[in-house]
């Protein structure tokens, strides 16, 4: 080296040596040329759906609430019902699995069944899920509750047991030492510490629950999504449209208020 | 008070009211939402749904394995799906989070709730509504399946980056303002270096995500996996439902393990 250097470069983050950076970037490169070959683009079809995209972006601008609202208005009431009662029911089963599934209040058999029964909840797709349910249940909401009720329990029993088993062990140790049965502990002792995060989880998931239902209702498990499935497979793209923004809106209200809630309760 | 409580209770008299009470409410909405849900509810499909799980399940039952070579190819569609899709996704992401974010966004009275909207609009909309749309206007094929993705993730990878941009340490971002830096390298110097670990996490956690739901978005027509399984589910082939079924749960795993090991890697 001969003299210090005269200007400064960054030095690079994540990946420090040089021949992996290399490797890294062509390996990268390699994969979108494959990749994007592997995308088959068909212009003569793009441009004919070229006026189909105006319309729907127009119809997305003048949405049309009134001439199918009362579809719109049944679909709404199915899903809102829908997500109510399916994650009630979701999060009153994903109570004891929750508990089961805290390795420190469990014993071992219990909190594998448990681990089990989310893994299996985790790893299902919601709509894969619904398919099998509307194939055995028959169309309808009924189906999506069960479909919403199931996908509940893995995410609602996960995030709890994972709660659980971060409490403050002094406080539980304190209920112990009084010579509380385990009922006792768990009321006494676990309860108080969880319940504002229980409480929280429940209305996120409850927003959750209702995006869900507006996809379940595409495989024919009822609700708003089988009202927007009608109006696509119709071409009316107003009232998919105006569909689509009753479902942002509910959303944005329901994110507002509960995260407002969540505040009030903490 | 003039006299003590002789015994200890968990709560107030007035907190248990009040507990009893929000208890009624949740019960009373819980039977009127069951009452007006199952209004229309054909029950005997119901009693019958356990002879229905019965049935299918027997004949879904050993999964046709000779299915597997023809899926091969739906599957690398699928892979190919959400990675360009997630590609997609990040390039329109970031200028939103960055027009988001309280510190860095230009104008926090115009810009930012635009960005904040765009977010919340992308994040509203599944996946497979966006499909459905992009199947109707671009024709069935890939290219609907990656711009679905593509959006869906605005809104996912915006919200977690904004709220990284916003965290970010602002003592670094005064010493390299004070140096008399520019705008762009106060952002290049002073704030991508911070939110770039959480920026790679974010990326790999939402093609974890994206796997999952490119596997299914053939359903609605967007090509892959999902496309064979509506071919298999519409002509009640249901061994080779099965086997679909395995190869996605299969994909799932394998891309969660992938999405772990580097997200350990990188935080």
């Amino acid at each position: 080296m001969s003299g210090y250097p005269t200007t400064w470069r960054r030095p690079p983050q994540i990946v420090t040596d040089r021949r992996w950076r290399i490797a890294l970037s062509v390996a990268v490169l390699a994969y979108l040329v494959i990749g994007m070959g592997s995308v088959e683009v068909n212009w003569a079809r793009m441009i004919e759906g070229g006026e189909r995209g105006l319309r729907f972006i127009n119809g997305f601008l003048q949405p049309d609430f009134t001439s199918r609202w009362r579809d719109i208005s049944n679909g709404l009431i199915e899903s809102l019902t829908m997500t109510l009662t399916s994650t009630v029911v979701g999060v009153a089963i994903s109570v004891p699995i929750g508990i089961g599934a805290a390795r420190n209040i469990a014993p071992p058999w219990i909190y594998y069944i448990c681990r089990s029964i989310i893994a299996v909840s985790r790893a299902l797709q919601e709509v894969i899920i619904a398919i099998f349910l509307v194939a055995m249940f028959g169309f309808g909401p009924f189906a999506g509750f069960l479909t919403l009720s199931f996908a509940t329990i893995g995410f609602i029993a996960k995030l709890l047991a994972e709660d659980i088993e971060d409490i403050d062990e002094a406080q539980a140790e304190a209920i112990r030492a009084t010579g509380a049965s385990w009922l006792q502990l768990v009321h006494y002792g676990v309860q108080p510490q969880v319940m504002p995060r229980l409480i929280g989880l429940s209305l996120y998931r409850l927003d959750i629950n209702f995006r869900e239902s507006a996809v379940i209702g595409i495989v024919g498990a009822g609700g708003i999504g089988a009202t927007l499935n009608t109006a696509i497979d119709r071409y009316e793209y107003d009232s998919a449209g105006a569909i689509l923004l009753v479902v942002i809106a509910i959303v944005m209200v329901a994110e507002y208020s509960s995260s407002y809630l969540r505040k009030f309760l903490q | 008070m003039s006299t003590f409580p002789q015994t200890w209770t968990f709560r107030s008299p007035r907190a248990r009211l009040a507990l009893w009470f929000g208890w009624l409410c949740l019960v009373a909405l819980f039977v009127y939402c069951w009452q007006v849900m199952t209004a229309n509810t054909i029950w005997a499909f119901i009693w019958d749904a356990p002879r229905q799980a019965a049935d299918i399940g027997g004949r879904m039952m050993p999964p046709r394995l000779s299915y597997l070579p023809e899926l091969l190819v739906p599957l690398w569609d699928t892979l190919n799906m959400a990675t360009l899709g997630t590609l997609l996704g990040v390039i329109l992401a970031v200028p939103v989070a960055f027009l988001a974010a309280r510190n860095t966004s230009p104008s926090l009275l115009f810009l930012r709730p635009v960005a904040l909207f765009i977010i919340v609009a992308s994040r509203s909309i599944n996946s497979l509504i966006w499909a459905l749309l992009l199947v109707a206007i671009l024709g069935p094929g890939l290219l609907a399946g990656i711009i679905a993705i593509g959006l869906r993730s605005i809104g996912f990878i915006g919200k977690l980056l904004y709220e990284a941009i916003e965290e970010t340490d602002i003592r670094q971002i005064e010493a390299v303002t004070a140096t008399g830096a520019s705008a762009a390298q106060v952002l290049t110097y002073g704030i991508v270096p911070q939110i770039m670990p959480a920026f790679w996490g974010i990326t790999v956690f939402r093609w974890d995500i994206n796997i999952r739901e490119s596997a299914i978005l053939g359903l609605v027509g967007a090509g892959g996996l999902g496309l064979k399984l509506q071919a298999s589910l519409n002509t009640l082939a249901w061994p080779q439902v099965t086997m679909i079924l395995l190869l996605i749960l299969l994909t799932v795993v394998a891309s969660e393990w992938v999405s772990a090991r580097v997200r350990a890697a990188i935080i």
